[in-house]
């Protein structure tokens, strides 16, 4: 199981980059921190005639509060996402995800930005960045653009980043007083990809929902913000009602995937649960707040 | 392309510096093994999985396979056999073998080298956290009780507890 | 643990003050080990070595139009691209996967790699040998073989059916064997028995997944026409049959030796065509060939195991006394059965050992085996224990249940009696020594039963679902060579041996035809060989896994080394010591009678004195002969063998508790701690045998909660990579409390039994039923494993 022959250039700059995207288009490929792209070169499921190392650029790089936004950058190790006191305090969403993301080794190699550019449907990162509204800043060798995550994710492995874009970093609002946001997954063992996930953020005052994003993953092809499912709580307080409301709604907003982990019905079977025990736990954390 | 690339890359291994022309598609563990003899590091999945191939890159443990040699250009490397030359871990490796905490062995590098970050952070665990942090690597034999109390009782005396 | 003592009242050499046994030593290769200073067979490498890669059939069945190699041979480094054409033509004779044992048993011949038909996904089809592996699979990539897919058998249940097409056409069906057992009145007791329940088990395939891949390099020599093979394996003198009989090399030219083995489980002990092609390779080189299988090959080729349906019985009477058992099981296999340990023993094993620790009289079981287009079955550690002992327990407890009985009462009426041995199973079988009775009432109070029967009671009220389970059983161990495999035909030795010397120095060289795979097989021996012989541990050195230095033996399997080759060992040990008691009484002209060795020295036996060191016999045996008389000519080398005498296995007993919590919204199960009392008679060193037992369970638990190699209806394997076929990880495995009985065999003077898969049994059944107890307050149940959270939410009725 060794990869194919392939050629190899380490990125001196985000333009070097794109130049090198420019010249060889779909068959080059970018190598992030590698942790899904090596696998499939080692198991020859992927055949690119060149990689693109960009582990060296420092302007991809870093976590930083910039006035009501958190940058994320691209590079940002999912490590340095787990320990960022920038990440625990304004974005508790992503610090309540990130230790289900995988294992300490691959956590130290693993970025966000390779998480959220493969789009991978079961990856924690996207969902809870589609759940806060984030901002991702792709740029190609013709300049920058922002694309809100509302319309990045569009199926499966597949976004709104063209060939020849990098994804440089992403910007997320912080999570404002008086929000409160719940992460709950679940997958067969620590660590591993989970079978069903949901990412909530929401506004609720004195029991009442005021504002909710839900997004749910793993189940789906791509994260999902379940638009009917949030319509039927909003303005509602959680009672059995609204909870029935919402979970019958919930088979209307997701289309689950049959797969080895289950099947579609066992799968929004899951999502249901987790959609009861994630917003009964965000009315208990906002009557705590 | 007919070609085999390959490239010259400087790096730390073990302390040593080294200076070696690796062929670009090679990861990082069959460059140490291969072109290095440091057999320690094992291949278990070459996917990411099992976690035999732990070595410490740059200080933190990285899975070996998901890593290009020509990636560690610049790097330090540390592998089991780094970690046991300058007794980092000898408690911990005393321990394994105390309460025989690996039958084939097979894991053992990887699973020494993952824990060796654990202890480094000195800071007290519980068998369920020591679970947690080792669950990356797979070991077949032991059933990871052994494992857990070797890891607990090297950290607990780290501890002076 | 605590180590009980010895239920002989009679001391034994064993309780010595300098015996070595029922001590924890620690183990030499874990030293190697930690220090990352093994040696498995990858770490080697042998001047001129090339490596190896297969092309494989990607479909399950099909037919081999034509094979174009030409882009392949001329890709860089490529040093032989051969077909299996090619390489049948370099074989003696094809594989035949029949014992004579198994009566009416088919099978169709087969060759290490197909000829002009695939039939499983992943059958070797070309092997290529090149200067690295990388190269050697781009040329694999470019190897062009033309395909016509054929109709694939994907089904047990159907692969009988008139319409499902015939796999093998010289065999007229599908099907490889059946068999009956049938004792006492099965009928009349049902039809007498207060309550019959009937219930349908599956059991998905899984496999062994050791963290090493089989991995091998053969090295043929043209000059002498010797061909030596390393290679990761748990019986080197097997493989040297097979590589010598497959090949046609004579077997004494062939030398198979087995470094360090990073786990095998059963798995490493069949033939298997991609390393046969290895050696072929290196005979038509003449240079070194390395074969190591990658992860994605381990999935599509190493033997499988455990795909079986049982449809069972249990009739009982309401005071709990059970009266029969009734089980009907299907067991499908791959496209060939295995040669030479055949594919029909896990049925074979399901029929003899399915509620072997109770006393019903009356007992029926069928087996029927089919073939399939899947990768052959063949032995995995426990071979058919983990679905029998599954299959009687869930019946048991469901008979409780049915009474309102506890599930440890219900066992205890009907476990038999610790004295009433020798006697036979339900399935005919002669048992010896065992003790139910005392292994269940251990672990009562090692689980302190009652109290988590009350913490269940009480967590219940507040909507926590826990669950209580309890699995005895019984476990074949150590074969006889009147058993399947001598018996049967198979060139697979059922005694062992031990070669023990004295050195110059007075130091203990011991060679065993045991293997080692990090249980602690060197390390047991050792212990014993220095006990049998009355010399530091330190001093005795054990060879084993080579078979140009050790004794014919017949490796490791079946929970064997200990309770076969301990005894050879330990005999071995006690005929040196004497001969050297001869050397010293002569030497000290003393009776050798009234001499004994300790520590190391000829001494005194009445009072200890030291007479002379073991290091001066050794100078006076090698150099100094002339020392002697002229009637005491030393050898100082014995050689002993041991094989069972009149029984086919040494069967040994013990019984699981587990205790699980299951989230009955979703399904998952939470194993919160398990619990094993067993009886491996003595124990040499209590710490290995425990981490057997641990590490056995949770081998059983992989396969009752997560593992399944998942086929789709062409029998493709749906899942066949780490990421997707799951394993059980430390986060998710419980603390696992072992203890033992001691009732040691009384067919051998150490007394001791198998230990290896006494853990792996009966895992499975006890956390089914720890589950089942879990659910039981909904009325659900379940029947399937692995038990995914979909199976649960299903016999919750919640999908």
């Amino acid at each position: 199981m060794k990869a194919p022959k392939f050629s190899y250039v380490r990125a001196e700059s985000v333009d070097h980059a794109l130049a090198l995207l420019d010249q060889h288009g779909d068959e080059a490929r970018i190598l992030a921190g590698g942790q899904s792209l090596m696998p499939t070169l080692n198991m020859r499921l992927s055949r690119p005639q060149l990689l693109i190392d960009i582990n060296r650029l420092d302007a991809l790089k870093g976590i930083a509060l910039q006035g009501d936004r958190v940058r994320i950058g691209a590079l940002a190790r999912h490590v340095e996402v787990l320990n960022s006191p920038v990440v625990a305090k304004n974005l508790p969403l992503i610090a309540e995800a990130m230790p289900h993301v995988a294992h300490v080794a691959v956590r130290n190699r693993g970025t966000f930005g390779g998480s959220v550019a493969l789009a991978d449907p079961a990856a924690e990162m996207p969902a809870c960045a589609l759940a806060l509204g984030a901002t991702f800043v792709v740029q190609s060798s013709k300049g920058r653009r922002e694309i809100a995550a509302d319309s990045y994710f569009k199926g499966l492995y597949e976004t709104a980043r063209a060939v020849n874009e990098i994804l440089v970093e992403a910007l997320i609002p912080v999570e404002k007083p008086g929000t409160v946001s719940v992460f709950l997954e679940l997958a067969r063992r620590h660590g591993d990809f989970a079978m069903a996930g949901l990412a909530c953020h929401a506004r609720i005052d004195k029991g009442v929902i005021a504002e909710a994003r839900l997004v749910y993953f793993a189940s789906e092809v791509r994260p999902t913000l379940a638009t009917r499912a949030i319509a039927a709580i909003k303005g509602k307080p959680w009672n059995d009602a609204t909870r029935d409301a919402a979970l019958a709604a919930l088979a209307d907003d997701l289309d689950p995937m049959t797969n080895l982990h289950g099947s579609a019905a066992m799968k929004l079977h899951l999502q249901r649960v987790l959609t009861r025990r994630a917003i009964d736990q965000a009315v208990a954390r906002a009557r705590a707040a | 392309m007919t070609g085999e690339e390959t490239t010259e890359i400087t790096l730390t291994v073990n302390g040593e510096r080294i200076a070696r022309r690796v062929r670009v598609r090679e990861h990082l563990v069959d460059f140490l093994r291969g072109e290095l003899q440091l057999t320690g590091s094992h291949l278990g999945c070459e996917h990411g999985i099992c976690g035999a191939c732990s070595v410490r890159v740059d200080g933190v443990v990285v899975r070996g396979c998901l890593m290009l040699a020509v990636q560690a250009d610049g790097a330090e490397v540390t592998t089991i056999e780094g970690l046991t030359d300058t007794g980092e871990i000898a408690d911990l490796q005393a321990a394994f073998v105390e309460r025989n905490a690996l039958q084939c062995g097979f894991c053992s590098p990887g699973m020494l080298v993952t824990a060796a970050d654990l202890l480094k952070a000195a800071k007290p665990a519980t068998r369920e956290e020591i679970r947690n942090f080792l669950s990356g690597n797979f070991c077949r034999c032991t059933g990871y009780h052994a494992i857990v109390d070797a890891v607990e009782t090297t950290l607990n005396k780290r501890l002076g507890r | 643990m605590a180590n009980d003592i010895p239920t002989k009242a009679t001391l034994t050499p064993f309780d010595r003050p300098n015996s070595y046994v029922g001590r924890n030593l620690s183990r030499p290769g874990a030293r190697r080990a930690v220090a990352g200073r093994g040696t498995y067979t990858d770490d080697v490498v042998l001047p001129r070595m090339l490596h190896g890669a297969c092309v494989r059939s990607p479909y399950a069945h099909a037919k081999i139009v034509r094979i174009d190699t030409t882009a392949a041979r001329k890709a860089p480094g490529v040093a032989l691209v051969m077909t299996g054409a090619e390489l049948a033509k370099r074989c003696t004779a094809p594989w035949m996967g029949t014992l004579k044992v198994f009566e009416g048993m088919k099978s169709a011949p087969q060759y290490p790699m197909a000829v002009d038909r695939a039939c499983w996904q992943g059958e070797p089809v070309v092997f290529i040998a090149a200067r690295t592996r990388a190269e050697a699979e781009d040329a694999a990539e470019l190897v062009e073989v033309a395909w016509e897919e054929l109709p694939v058998v994907a089904e047990k249940k159907t692969a009988l059916d008139p319409k499902t097409p015939v796999l093998h056409a010289s065999l007229g069906d599908n099907l490889a064997f059946r068999k009956l057992i049938d004792t006492g009145d099965v009928e009349a007791a049902f039809k007498a028995a207060d309550h019959v329940i009937e219930e349908t088990f599956e059991f998905g395939r899984h496999t062994a997944v050791s963290l090493e891949p089989r991995s091998m390099i053969a090295d043929w020599n043209p000059a002498n026409e010797r061909l030596a093979v390393y290679i990761s394996n748990q019986v080197p003198h097997m493989m040297q049959y097979l590589f010598s009989r497959t090949l046609g090399v004579p077997e004494h030219n062939v030398r198979v030796v087995s470094h360090d083995v990073g786990g095998s489980f059963g798995m490493k002990i069949h033939s298997y065509g991609d390393e046969v092609a290895a050696c072929a390779a290196s005979m038509m080189l003449g240079r070194p060939v390395k074969f190591i299988a990658d992860r994605l090959e381990s999935f599509l080729t190493d033997i499988h195991a455990r795909e079986n349906t049982v449809r069972a019985k249990i009739g009982f009477n309401k005071d709990g006394t059970i009266t029969a058992f009734d089980i009907d099981d299907l067991s499908g296999i791959g496209a060939y059965s295995q040669y030479p340990r055949t594919s029909v023993f896990e049925a074979n094993q399901i029929l003899n050992i399915t509620a072997g620790p109770y006393k019903h009289p009356n007992y029926r079981a069928r087996a029927t085996v089919v073939y399939m287009n899947k990768v052959p079955t063949s032995q995995y550690r426990a071979v058919g224990h983990p679905i029998g002992i599954t299959v009687a327990e869930a019946l048991v407890d469901r008979a409780a249940e049915t009474l309102g009985m506890d599930p440890v009462e219900i066992r205890r009426r009907n476990v038999m009696e610790d004295n009433s041995y020798p006697r036979l199973t339900g399935s005919g079988i002669k048992v010896l020594d065992l003790s139910h009775q005392a292994c269940l009432e251990k672990l009562v109070r090692l689980m302190d039963y009652d109290a988590l029967r009350a913490e269940q009671a009480l967590l219940r009220n507040k909507g926590i679902w826990r669950g209580i389970g309890i699995a005895a059983f019984i476990k074949g161990t150590a074969p006889g060579p009147q058993g399947l495999y001598g018996a049967g035909g198979a060139p697979i030795a059922a005694q062992d041996a031990c070669t023990i010397k004295l050195e110059p120095s007075g130091n203990v060289i011991c060679a065993v035809g045991v293997s080692e795979q990090g249980q602690g097989v060197d390390t047991v021996m050792q212990q014993i060989a220095a006990t049998g012989l009355g010399v530091p541990f330190e001093s005795v050195r054990v060879i084993s896994g080579d078979t140009e230095t050790t004794p014919y033996g017949g490796g490791t399997y079946a929970s064997r080394a200990t309770a076969i080759g301990g005894e050879a060992t330990y005999q071995a040990a006690r005929k040196l010591r004497a001969e050297i008691l001869v050397i010293a009484g002569a030497l000290l002209q003393s009776d050798p009678k009234v001499l004994d060795i300790r520590n190391g020295v000829v001494v005194d036996a009445a009072n200890g004195t030291l007479r002379i060191p073991l290091s001066e016999i050794g100078r006076i045996g090698h150099f100094q002969l002339g020392e002697l008389p002229n009637d005491v000519q030393p050898t100082l080398s014995v050689t002993h063998r041991y094989r069972l005498l009149d029984l086919p296995y040494i069967f040994t007993n013990g019984i699981h508790g587990a205790y699980v919590e299951v989230d009955v919204d979703t399904g998952f199960i939470r194993h919160l701690k398990h619990w094993v009392v067993e009886d491996c008679g003595r124990i040499i060193n209590p710490q290995l045998a425990d981490e057997q037992v641990r590490g056995g369970a949770v081998q059983g638990l992989g396969g009752a909660l997560y593992e399944h190699c998942i086929y789709d209806e062409n029998a493709q394997l749906q899942n066949g990579t780490l990421a997707d076929y799951i394993i059980p990880m430390a986060v998710e495995m419980p603390d696992i409390v072992v203890d033992h009985v001691q009732t040691p065999t009384g067919q051998s003077e150490l007394g001791a039994k198998g230990a290896g898969e006494s853990g792996t049994g009966a895992a499975p059944g006890v956390i089914m039923g720890a589950v089942n107890d879990a659910l039981r307050p909904f009325g659900a149940r379940v029947t399937i494993q692995p038990m995914t959270p979909e199976v649960v939410l299903q016999a919750l009725g919640k999908l």
